[in-house]
């Protein structure tokens, strides 16, 4: 990262502008703030040495962190094996590897029907296929994107902000958005009918609940990863285009000779990104379509929410596996496009 | 149009236009049709009147039926146009409708009622504004509480949020001290752990605490980001130690040199991390739905979801409801695009 040399920060004293005046109004709070804590961390540092001052640094955050991600990573990993509905784990009775064999109790693995706890598998199975294809759609999308707002256009600063506004918006937000366009009276069934087309239920239809569960979340994600490639883009020298130009290249040519292998880093980061946040699809398909028609939207971490927290009993034990597994898959992951990054570093 | 052809035509530079600015502009325009649209679409529709919202196909723009009030009646009466026998139009308002019979009176004669077949009147209808279902949802729900806790929890979570990831990051970038790597790799390997992966543990742990129904329980548990952390370190690496060294020769503690030195140099990181805290923390949807079970600590989102649940039939609060929840991440968006935008290209994290 490079930084250009700051200058001091100095204003005219005529003009004293809004702006201005809020950013010192701040900056006192900020410092007032800042002198009480150091009321503690000056003693503090008289009483241990000035190294030592590191651990007071990093303790508030480790404290938070140890409290509420690593302590509940190592006990989601008991919980796995204790069984019963009780919270706490001092009332939860140590069943072994059970809550693992009522998962994988299938007669036949391709099949959900066959399995005691056929709602994880179809959620797995609609999990594998949401991720291919939200994944495939949404990184060709924004690599078309980005190499379009890479062309010297007109406003490019407005175009990116428009492709980039939806990943602002919550999930429940554009749940309800979409829920609106595409409910039976709506803007979309209208456009059909003017068109001539009959009018279609889309959340009634099982392939059009799928496609438009993976085409919404494409919607809203893909600004956020074209801002990256446009970056990535952007950080390629323009000599080395007009060099390829010269020698002949088609455009074709250079994109797949120069753009696409040192595009490929920024390519793996938007991989890696995209595939986990695939992986762990829930809040925006649970308002849009609950999971329906019938299990056709159901995906693994709703499974894990109902049975955990919705469902009649609750089945912490059970969740709680479940979540094992999908760490499992995630940590898999991640060390296969390690590797694939490493690989093709070397290359 | 000249303007505008040589707007179109106007290509690289070397004066050719061909194939690809053409699709290069086709694209960047169904793009933005498709990107804003929706959005604009709920602005629109959240402006109709109940009856507006049922009408098929919609309006484009929000209409509403005129009413006038009569002379010798409470309510305001709903307007039609309507054909009499004769084949004249009158504008006339209905007093009420019996079967297939509209009884009307003309609002400048308001003595005589005139019955009319239904077929032979249509409604007077003008653009109107229905900031009702803006104000309705204020008094009738707890949509202020929702508002009041959303940014509770949004500027808290944020404030602590850059605090303790900018002291942890100043720590791992400027200091060598045991455990160091340890923390570190630690904190960077659990990057890519999803809180959907221990959502049950982490719940124990605020039941444990007594946080449920607690906003705390909202704005504690997601603070130390490893993200933040890693951002800031990285950030912090730029920073020369010379700078901090001088800073301590004269007499500068430690804790001065982290906010007094070391923070305003890391503004630019600090900020994105603000925005990406913001963000998250006005969004989140799953987290807020398991701690939070008394309506009256429902963030917005929860408090929506569960609107649109319960008011399935009330669209046209849902939809006023929905606007009001995106306004201010709009407005932030606005006035800090650009700085959003190339901020998070540069920093190319999430």
């Amino acid at each position: 990262m490079t930084r250009e040399p700051r200058q001091a920060f100095t204003l005219p004293p005529e003009r004293v502008t809004l702006g201005a005046r809020l950013g010192h109004f701040f900056y006192m709070i900020y410092a007032g703030l800042m002198s009480v804590i150091g009321w503690v961390a000056e003693p503090l540092q008289r009483w241990v040495s000035m190294k030592n001052m590191a651990y007071f640094f990093v303790l508030p955050n480790l404290i938070i962190f140890g409290v509420f991600v690593l302590f509940p990573m190592l006990l989601n990993i008991y919980y796995a094996f204790t069984g019963g509905t009780a919270l706490f784990p001092q009332d939860r009775p140590f069943v072994g590897g059970q809550n693992f064999q009522q998962i994988f109790s299938c007669t036949n693995f391709l099949d959900p029907n066959s399995c005691r706890e056929d709602r994880f598998w179809r959620g797995l199975y609609n999990t594998v296929f949401y991720v291919i294809f939200q994944v495939g759609g949404m990184v060709a999308l924004s690599m078309l994107t980005a190499v379009v707002l890479n062309r010297s256009i007109r406003g490019r600063g407005f175009f990116r902000s428009v492709f980039f506004y939806p990943v602002l918006l919550s999930p429940v937000v554009i749940a309800l958005i979409w829920k609106w366009i595409l409910q039976r009276d709506g803007l979309l069934n209208a456009l059909l009918v003017t068109l001539g087309m009959e009018r279609v239920v889309f959340f009634l239809n099982a392939n059009w609940a799928v496609f438009w569960v993976i085409f919404i979340s494409i919607w809203a994600q893909m600004g956020f990863y074209t801002l990256i490639l446009l970056a990535g883009l952007q950080s390629i020298p323009h000599d080395m285009y007009e060099a390829a130009d010269m020698d002949g290249a088609s455009r074709l040519q250079s994109f797949r000779g120069i753009t696409l292998p040192l595009l490929m880093p920024t390519l793996l980061v938007v991989l890696v990104l995209s595939v986990i946040r695939a992986v762990q699809v829930f809040d925006q398909v649970w308002v849009l379509t609950g999971g329906g028609p019938g299990t056709a939207t159901v995906y693994v971490v709703q499974y894990i929410y109902e049975t955990a927290f919705a469902n009649q009993i609750q089945q912490f034990g059970l969740a709680s596996a479940a979540s094992v597994i999908l760490g499992l898959i995630l940590l898999v992951l991640t060390l296969f496009q390690l590797r694939l990054g490493r690989q093709s570093d070397i290359a | 149009m000249a303007g505008v052809g040589e707007f179109l035509i106007r290509s690289r530079g070397r004066g050719r236009f061909d194939w690809s600015d053409i699709f290069t502009y086709l694209y960047l325009l169904l793009g933005t049709l498709i990107m804003f649209l929706p959005v604009l679409w709920l602005v629109l529709s959240s402006f109709k009147t109940q009856a507006g919202l049922l009408r098929f196909p919609p309006d484009l723009l929000p209409y509403d039926q005129r009413t006038v009030s009569v002379e010798g009646y409470d309510k305001p009466l709903p307007l039609y146009d309507v054909t009499m026998p004769d084949g004249t139009v009158r504008q006339l308002a209905q007093v009420r409708r019996v079967g297939l019979e509209g009884q009307m009176v003309d609002p400048a004669a308001p003595g005589e009622v005139i019955k009319v077949g239904i077929g032979d009147r249509t409604e007077v209808r003008e653009l109107r504004l229905a900031w009702e279902n803006y104000t309705d949802p204020l008094e009738r729900f707890n949509f202020l509480v929702y508002l009041r806790n959303s940014i509770v929890v949004t500027v808290a979570a944020t404030i602590i949020t850059l605090l303790i990831n900018s002291m942890a990051g100043f720590a791992l970038a400027k200091y060598q001290f045991r455990g160091s790597d340890v923390i570190f790799v630690i904190i960077i390997s659990t990057l890519m752990i999803p809180i959907s992966v221990i959502l049950v543990p982490v719940f124990l742990v605020i039941t444990g605490i007594g946080w449920n129904n607690n906003l705390l329980g909202v704005i504690i548990p997601g603070a130390a980001t490893p993200t933040g952390v890693f951002l800031l370190r990285q950030y912090m690496l730029t920073i020369p130690d010379e700078l901090l060294d001088s800073a301590r020769i004269d007499g500068a503690s430690e804790w001065r040199v982290y906010w007094q030195l070391v923070m305003p140099l890391s503004a630019p990181a600090l900020a994105v991390l603000a925005i990406f805290s913001v963000m998250w923390r006005w969004n989140d949807f799953l987290w807020p739905l398991i701690v939070l079970s008394r309506s009256e600590l429902f963030t917005l989102q929860v408090g929506l979801a569960s609107f649109q649940g319960e008011l399935n039939t009330q669209w046209h609060y849902v939809l006023a409801m929905t606007v009001m929840t995106l306004l201010p991440i709009t407005l932030v968006f606005a006035l800090l695009q650009r700085f959003i935008t190339t901020g998070i290209a540069t920093t190319g994290m999430k």
